[in-house]
């Protein structure tokens, strides 16, 4: 899907048309509010979430949310994007507020984000749902909000959300403007063809500059400034005007309660007791608790035991319509078997099955071992468990002499793994040794005999040690990405060198306002997965912002660099550079080796090569010495201690030839730098 | 004295239990069963006795000594006397092969509580007048003095705590004697136990250059007497040595420097006709120390004195508790470890490997009648491997190092030990099976 937005990127008049078309204007007029009643009600029947939320209300009648009050022309799918920390979780707070979903209180705080690593880095990685009654001229509307991560890397949770949603509130930090995330996440809508709502947030902070910020939505992304809404989430300010834009400016769904019932699966989660837990889009019919649904995907048929809305609690109803949006509890005992993307449909009337989502691409892959190999079936059953619930990560077993039975895991991007690194850290608890991040490379096989064997011309390769040599190769390909940096102009000069030293391509650069500028660079992806963006943030102390999105692979100079220990290659060492680059790594990289392994009884040389040429050496001298000059009767206890110690390390250490190198001494070579 | 040697704990009752006096607060512990398919049991041991008093603290030492409070020299012979008489009773060992008198600074003790010490030995076990016995000396004046009264005693082989020809770097080190003292202390004990002097010292110094340690040792060897002991300072955590390097006023030399400094001593000993005999221990005209001998080989020992061996180190090992243990219960053993058959072989490699004859086939045989050295270490690619780059040597003669592989040691005793553990694992896997086959029920 990205690479569809970088060949659109370029073409701004259909981007024009395609605004005049769906985004329907209309003033907006007095507004008379009038809160739900039983908006509080839901609460008392859930005492599970009793504790967070006070109570308001004593009224327990749990069913009191009549659905079939709300047709389709009275429900707005909606969700909000922004670039992080320019308060989307906090908007969705008042949003939650103003329409008693949740009482005010000033305990809510990102109420949307339930995951630590979402609180901690101000990030949402898992789509919440929340459905907001809310009055309007006297009219009873269902606003279902769709909370999305709002990092490209989550782009698969983001076009997923997006897809039961008809329109966004995007929304941009009145003093920051316009960041690389805002760009990429409005081309994400905007390919989906949804109503654009700009808000401007934080207008109550004292650098607010919101006339700036108009400037450059209208300039960037051809939204007039009589669209953008100013408020301050934070204090309130405007916000009854954001749910009056939702009731006005983005079209009801497309559904009709007359249709046999046709639902989308947009997400879904594993409860121990219930099973599956899906969150539905309703785009026809109804569908009852008791109902025999069918899955269109595996064809297997689920009794309904429990539906309703989230509020973004579960609230159990008794039915769902056309074009709303809730969950489903149906027996489901595997996430399998509600694959996202999937249709549902009644029993003996089956439908014509929903486009449902693309597979996400992995682009970023990584290593991941226990520290220790019998943590090996506790680890295997945290990421298990993770990946339940996020199955944009691709899991393959993969093994290595060194660090032993693991897995290369595929991500989305590179905040993709860092999220997943530390949800399996804080929530499992799980300590990991996680190798540098690849990048699946390409290549065009140019014997016949090669392309029979594998069944094509061109290979994808995740594992370095399998990249075909030179000779049985046509051309070798790289994933490339468009990388979109804002930033004060101040640091352009700066940005534009460490650019070029990746590789960058510049494409593009516009001011988009005074004083800042947009560039848009074409880089490797190989550039930037490891330091790019800390390289960038320290250079511009912290001001410059980065996004970028998949941009196809193109032919690139690669070499495979083998790493020599004494004359043996050490295969998961093995690392796939570009020719102006190996010199530089393969120096690294020894350097990085010659502290890390221990001297031995001789000589130990560790060299980079590429083919049979030696690009880099280092020498690890050999011990001279090596014995206690003392050792009488009273030593032998605490010698034999020491001793049986070494030799049972020395059992765990990986040969290569003579040279015995320790675990750690890959652990340093192959981790991440952090 | 000469802390750094740490004559401390010693193997008694071979190959059954060993007896170390320790913090005299508990009951005896027994960690493993007896058992009784060893070979060799004898009734011949050697003799380790403690004497824990300093007069002070050297800066490099973090061995657990004690700086006497008042003179106890009464109570002190007593204690050490009726722990010899008990742990020799239990022990059943009735030879004495050889004594030693270390510490602390065993000079610093009586000659008389020396002669009772001998004297209990001697009623209570055969103890031959050749036997050696060795005392520490510090070469200090007063030790001087004190060394005819010594021979008297009954010791006939002195081992001088020298550790440097430098003013300046005995005063770093924390010594309280001159080389001048120690030359003089050398001669005096030579013309008492012609040929069984030896002297210690240590390379490795603070600010030490190789140049530097040559012209030392050299200058040594033209006054020292058949036997010379070569230590290198080990800079131990706690010590106010360590505390001046942390702090930077002292720099220690590099290892690449210390590992040049051993081989040239080996060689400048080598010249003037010294055997290296051991890691550690030179010898000219086969004037070993018989004591230390007998633990490289793996024979038996008592301990006797308080705190003789500690595994924990935070554990105040006064004398003044042991001495009240010792008063009370006849000895203050807290502890008798057992040693499987396997962690005995394993310390016979270990110690046997650290002398430069190295461990012979019958040697071997006599703790191993059932797994030959040549089938536990014949057939290992890693022994192999050291073999083939020369550091090892197996052969008729037994596996021992070479020349150069004795500097590595330390480096080859991982491999040796999983060979071992290997092989014994086998053996015993192979035994289970023929029990097995041989019990089950036709």
């Amino acid at each position: 899907m990205s690479f569809y937005l970088v060949k659109r990127w370029f073409k701004t008049p259909l981007m024009r048309q395609v605004l005049q078309f769906k985004v329907c204007r209309r003033k907006i007029q007095s507004y008379n509010m009038t809160y739900t009643l039983l908006r509080h009600s839901w609460m008392k029947s859930l005492p599970v979430f009793s504790s967070s939320f006070k109570m308001l209300s004593t009224k327990t009648d749990k069913d009191t949310i009549d659905m079939s009050k709300f047709p389709v022309d009275r429900i707005r799918n909606f969700c909000i994007i922004a670039h992080i920390d320019h308060g989307k979780s906090t908007l969705a707070d008042r949003l939650l507020e103003m329409t008693g979903a949740i009482a005010k209180t000033v305990k809510n705080k990102q109420v949307l984000d339930k995951l630590q690593v979402e609180r901690e880095r101000g990030i949402t990685v898992k789509a919440q749902t929340a459905s907001l009654i809310y009055s309007h001229q006297g009219q009873q509307y269902l606003l279902n909000l769709i909370d999305t991560p709002g990092h490209v890397d989550f782009s698969y949770e983001v076009s997923r959300s997006i897809s039961a949603c008809q329109g966004v509130l995007l929304i941009v930090d009145a003093n920051q403007g316009i960041q690389a995330q805002t760009v990429a996440n409005f081309y994400l809508a905007f390919e989906a063809q949804m109503a654009i709502i700009p808000v401007i947030n934080k207008i109550d902070l004292k650098n607010a500059d919101p006339e700036r910020v108009e400037k450059q939505i209208e300039k960037v992304f051809d939204l007039s400034c009589e669209e953008c809404i100013r408020v301050s989430a934070k204090l309130g300010t405007n916000v009854e005007m954001v749910l009056q834009a939702i009731v006005d400016r983005i079209p009801p769904p497309v559904a009709s309660i007359d249709d046999p019932f046709k639902a989308l699966v947009f997400d879904s989660n594993f409860d121990h007791y219930r099973g599956v837990v899906a969150n539905i889009a309703v785009f026809g019919g109804q569908v009852k608790k008791g109902n025999k649904i069918v899955l269109a995907h595996l064809g297997k048929t689920f009794e309904v035991n429990e539906l309703g809305l989230l509020r973004p609690h579960e609230h159990p109803t008794q039915k769902l319509c056309a074009g709303q949006v809730g969950y489903i509890v149906a027996g489901m005992k595997d996430v399998k078997e509600a694959q996202i993307g999937d249709t549902l449909y009644l029993q003996d009337q089956p439908v014509e099955t929903l486009p449902g989502f693309k597979p996400a691409k992995a682009m970023v892959f990584a290593g991941m071992y226990p520290m220790d190999q019998t943590e090996y079936p506790a680890l295997r059953n945290a990421i298990e468990r993770l990946t339940l619930n996020d199955s944009s990560v691709t899991v393959q077993r993969d093994s290595s002499v060194a660090l032993g039975a693991g897995w290369r895991l595929g991500f989305l991007g590179l905040l993709h793994m860092e999220v997943f690194n530390q949800r399996l850290e804080q929530e499992h608890n799980a300590s990991v040794i996680v190798t540098a991040p690849t990048v699946p490379y390409k290549a065009v096989l140019s014997s016949p005999k090669l392309i029979k064997e594998h069944g094509s011309e061109v290979i994808t390769i995740v594992n370095p040690a399998q990249f075909p040599e030179k000779s049985v190769v046509s051309e070798y390909l790289e994933p490339m990405v468009l990388g979109t940096i804002i930033t004060p102009d101040t640091y352009t000069g700066k940005i534009m060198t460490l650019s070029l030293k990746r590789r960058g391509i510049q494409k593009n650069m516009v001011y988009i306002d005074e004083q800042r500028v947009m560039m848009k660079y074409l880089f490797p992806l190989n550039e930037i997965v490891v330091d790019f963006y800390d390289n960038l943030k320290s250079l511009s102390s912290g001001y410059a912002s980065f996004d970028y999105e998949n941009a196809d692979y193109q032919a690139a100079d690669l070499i495979k660099m083998n790493f020599l220990i004494n004359g043996e290659p050490v295969e998961e060492l093995i690392t796939i550079v570009h020719r102006d680059h190996a010199y530089n790594t393969g120096k690294a990289m020894c350097e990085r080796l010659k502290e890390s392994i221990p001297r031995q009884m001789f000589e130990v040389a560790v060299q980079a090569a590429i083919g049979s040429k030696i690009i880099a050496r280092e020498t690890i001298k050999a011990y001279k010495k090596n014995v206690l000059a003392k050792c009488y009767g009273g030593d032998i206890t605490r010698k034999m201690k020491l001793l049986r110690r070494q030799a049972e390390g020395k059992k765990k250490l990986r040969r290569i030839g003579c040279v015995e190198v320790p675990k750690d001494a890959f652990i340093n070579v192959l981790k991440r730098k952090d | 004295m000469i802390g750094h040697t740490l004559h401390a704990g010693r193997r008694a009752l071979y190959p059954g239990l060993r007896y170390f006096s320790e913090t005299p607060c508990g009951e005896i512990i027994e960690d493993v069963l007896e058992r009784t398919d060893y070979p060799r049991v004898t009734k011949q041991a050697s003799l380790y006795v403690h004497w824990p008093y300093c007069l002070r603290r050297c800066s490099y030492c973090n061995f657990n000594k004690y700086i006497p409070k008042d003179n106890n020299d009464h109570v002190m012979t007593e204690c050490l006397q009726r722990e010899t008489e008990t742990l020799l009773q239990l022990s059943q060992v009735s030879c004495i092969t050889s004594v030693f008198f270390g510490g602390g600074t065993p000079s610093l003790a009586h000659p008389s509580t020396i002669a009772a010490v001998l004297e209990t030995v001697s009623r209570r076990a055969y103890l031959s007048d050749k036997a050696e016995v060795t005392l520490e000396v510090n070469p200090t004046p007063a030790g001087k003095t004190k060394l005819e009264d010594f021979c008297r005693a009954g010791v006939n082989r002195f081992s001088i705590g020298v550790q440097s020809l430098k003013d300046e770097d005995l005063k770093i080190l924390g010594r309280d004697h001159s080389p001048h003292q120690a030359l003089q202390t050398v001669d005096e004990a030579r013309r008492l136990c012609p040929g069984r002097v030896s002297v210690d010292v240590m390379f490795g110094r603070p600010n030490q250059s190789v140049e530097s340690w040559e012209n030392e040792l050299s200058e040594l060897l033209t006054v020292c007497d058949d036997h010379v002991s070569l230590y290198q300072l080990t800079l131990e955590r706690g010590t106010q040595l360590f505390k001046q390097v942390r702090g930077g006023e002292v720099t220690m030399p590099a290892e690449d420097v210390t590992a040049e400094m051993y081989q040239c001593a080996r060689r400048t000993l080598q010249q003037h006709g010294f055997l290296q005999y051991e890691v550690s221990n030179f010898a000219r005209q086969n004037a070993v120390s018989h004591h230390n001998r007998s633990y490289w080989k793996g024979g038996q020992y008592i301990g006797v004195g308080p705190g003789v061996l500690r595994e924990a180190r935070t554990q105040t090992l006064e004398p003044d508790v042991w001495i009240r243990e010792v008063q009370q219960r006849g000895h203050a053993t807290r502890r008798r470890i057992q040693l499987s058959h396997l962690e005995l072989l394993e310390e016979v490699l270990v110690m046997g490997m650290r002398m430069t004859q190295g461990i012979n086939p019958k040697h071997w045989e006599s703790f191993s009648p059932h797994l030959g050295l040549h089938e536990v270490f014949g057939t290992s690619s890693d022994v192999q491997e050291l073999i083939r780059s020369g550091q090892l040597i197996l052969d008729d003669r037994g596996l021992r190092c070479s020349w150069d592989g004795l500097a590595l040691l330390d480096s080859m005793l991982p491999a040796l030990l999983v060979e071992l553990q290997r092989q014994m694992s086998q053996r015993d896997d192979r035994a289970d099976g023929r029990t097995k086959r041989s019990s089950d029920p036709q």
